[in-house]
């Protein structure tokens, strides 16, 4: 089995003294795809922030490809192949949408020793970006600024801006929420697309059934910041614990 | 043929689509400006003007670096003028305690400038990862304090007084760059090509070096990475930038620039004093150029510093006329009294806010771009 390319040991964060991660210690392998379930308030974004570094735990330790990245700041982690899109949408409001992209390219790939051209004048970044608003489909709005984008443009741009960042571990946080029906497959496909490639491990905050039996390897449960179940898609649905709190069935119901 | 094909290719950003008719209308003023400041000797033969155009164009640096800060970065730091008064201070010490030659400028220039730079790093380091607030506070002490130290190393500053010092030769009013069959300096349409001449030119081409580099930086990928952290900080660190070090480096670049503005201040006024270069009135109107000619453009610079130094320098005379035309009527004549023109300088602030929400070079750019 390949080694883990991330690693919780333990993690805890308490906000004053409620604990929304508790003790979680969970590892991923390239070429897996996890989906990570819990209800509301479970503590998934949160942990999502500890594992990219908004947050600092309070107990516990992160490690990327066995190396303990726990006090690292969010920028190390993201040049240490940590991407990470976010639930709530996170754009750069007034820059347009190529500018966007351009901006993770240019984090991922540096601009070399003549920062004194013109942005525009970089060629190479400017199309890597503009190769990864065609994956997205959002090309046609490539000079709109971010704000003037419908919230599921936002979404994909959302998405567009963790591609460009080229990670092995991409992290992402209910990519589809509020999209319509006819946007939600292309984030999927992408997804699916990055999961064929093999090498990246994958993780995924979603609720919709479907998707989750689409594209998942494993499933994590989380609930009250605790990981309360872990494995095979199968079986994990199928445990009494995890039908009672996630799909808030009570336990007697499951007999019916 | 092959510019449309090269247009298709550059990518455009929002900022910079298509030019606006405002955009056009702006950079044709701008244009204007720049002939008028490069010809400024020429044009504008009393010494008044001259002064005017000397301060447009140290201004022009100040401000625009300000923009770099406050506009392109969102950092509010009050200490823009104590950077400035090192350079200047710098530049003063060298020339006064060592000597009225460019071996002693430069020691002393590079020196202001140097320390700006420091002291930039330390603020930076410090305090650039706290809350805005709290760095805008730092900034503020910083400044305070600098000014209570100019004002008692007296032995060193001269204290309230400041230092009056002499230039190298070259900027000399004596000084003749060209002599004619009469021993006197030449004439070129009718000015003198003497040492006043060669010091309006030091001033204006310094001050043109640093501005273009000032735009050159915001329209190369730093600038757009300072644009990010602005707009969502957070992000900007997400995606691989650190944030901090970003910061800091425009603090210093912002803080250099100031310090060299300074020096050139310094050599041009003879004089260096903490009312030439430290007082919070100075912080005040770069603060205000920036606001009126439009955060985040840098030519918006231009256009405030502009419109605030002419305001600033000829509004009392316009004043005085309008009083004196108007002697007839009741009121109007103590309105327009030389003494109340910071009552209509202020109004002009209130209508220029009013009309141009976003600057002047802010809310030009966008006008007409809905074609
Ligand atoms: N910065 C914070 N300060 C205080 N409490 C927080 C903070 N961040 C998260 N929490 C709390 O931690 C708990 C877990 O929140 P989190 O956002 O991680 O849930 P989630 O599983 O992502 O839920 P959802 O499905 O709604 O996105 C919640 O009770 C939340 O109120
Ligand atoms: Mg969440």
């Amino acid at each position: 089995m390949t080694a883990p390319s991330i690693e919780t040991r333990d993690l805890t964060i308490r906000f004053g003294g409620h604990a929304a991660v508790n003790g979680v210690s969970c590892a991923f392998r390239p070429g897996e795809l996890t989906v990570i379930v819990g209800p509301n308030g479970a503590g998934k974004t949160t942990w999502f922030n500890l594992v990219s570094g908004q947050l600092t735990p309070t107990e516990g330790r992160i490690l990327k490809d066995g190396v303990d990245i726990t006090r690292l700041s969010p920028s190390a982690r993201a040049k240490a192949g940590i991407g990470r899109a976010f639930q709530l949408t996170n754009l750069f409001p007034r820059l347009s949408v190529l500018e966007n992209v351009r901006l993770a390219v240019q984090a991922r790939h540096g601009i070399g020793p003549r920062a004194f051209r013109p942005a525009r004048a970089y060629r190479d970044i400017a199309a890597l970006a503009r190769a990864h608003l065609e994956t997205t489909r959002l090309a046609a709005l490539a000079d709109l600024p971010a704000a003037a984008l419908p919230h599921g443009d936002q979404r994909k741009l959302e998405v567009a801006l963790l591609l460009a960042m080229e990670p092995d571990v991409f992290m992402f946080d209910e990519p589809t929420a509020g999209m319509s029906v006819d946007e939600a497959p292309v984030i999927l496909d992408l997804i699916a697309g990055i999961k064929k490639d093999g090498r990246k491990t994958i993780l995924l905050v979603e609720h919709k059934m479907d998707v989750v039996r689409a594209l998942a390897d494993r499933i994590v449960v989380l609930h009250n910041g605790e990981l309360v179940a872990d494995g095979a898609p199968d079986r994990v649905m199928a445990l009494p614990i995890v039908r009672e709190i996630y799909l808030g069935l009570p336990p007697e119901d499951e007999a019916a | 043929m092959t510019d449309t094909a090269a247009e298709r290719d550059l990518p455009s950003t929002a900022a910079c689509a298509r030019p606006t008719a405002g955009g056009v209308a702006l950079f044709s003023v701008i244009a204007v400006i720049g002939l008028l400041l490069l010809f400024a000797p020429f044009v504008f033969s009393d010494v008044r003007s001259t002064q005017v155009a000397a301060r447009i164009c140290v201004f022009v640096v100040l401000a625009a670096s300000y923009d770099l800060l406050i506009g392109y970065t969102g950092i509010v730091s009050f200490a823009h003028t104590m950077f400035f008064g090192m350079g200047a201070y710098g530049a003063a010490m060298g020339l006064k305690f060592g000597g009225a030659d460019w071996g002693h400028l430069l020691l002393g220039s590079v020196g202001g400038v140097l320390a700006a730079a420091v002291l930039a790093v330390l603020i930076g380091l410090l305090s650039l990862r706290v809350k805005a607030l709290f760095f805008a506070m730092v900034t503020l002490a910083a400044g305070s304090v600098m000014m209570v130290l100019a004002s008692q190393l007296t032995s060193l500053t001269g204290g309230e007084d400041g230092l009056v010092y002499s230039t190298p030769r070259l900027f000399k009013p004596a000084m003749k760059l060209v002599t004619n069959a009469d021993g006197e300096a030449a004439r070129l349409f009718g000015v003198p090509l003497d040492g006043r001449l060669a010091l309006y030119y030091f001033v204006f081409i310094v001050c043109l070096v640093v501005f273009v580099l000032l735009a050159r930086i915001v329209r190369s990928p730093l600038g757009t990475v300072l644009e990010a952290i602005r707009e969502n900080e957070l992000r900007a660190e997400a995606i691989g930038y650190r944030v901090v070090a970003y910061r800091t480096a425009v603090f210093v670049i912002a803080a250099v620039a100031a310090a060299v503005a300074g020096v050139v201040w310094a050599v041009w006024l003879r004089y260096t004093g903490p009312d030439t270069t430290l007082s919070f009135d100075i912080m005040i109107d770069i603060l205000l150029m920036v606001v009126i000619g439009g955060m985040g453009t840098m030519y918006g610079a231009i256009i405030g510093v502009v419109v605030m130094s002419l305001a600033q320098s000829y509004l009392k005379d316009l004043m005085s006329a309008a009083a004196g035309a108007t002697s007839g009527v009741p009121i109007l004549p103590h309105l327009l009294d030389p003494d109340r023109w910071p009552l209509w300088l202020g109004l002009l602030f209130i209508l220029l806010v009013l009309f141009f929400p976003a600057g002047i070079a802010g809310t030009l750019m966008k006008k007409g771009s809905r074609s």
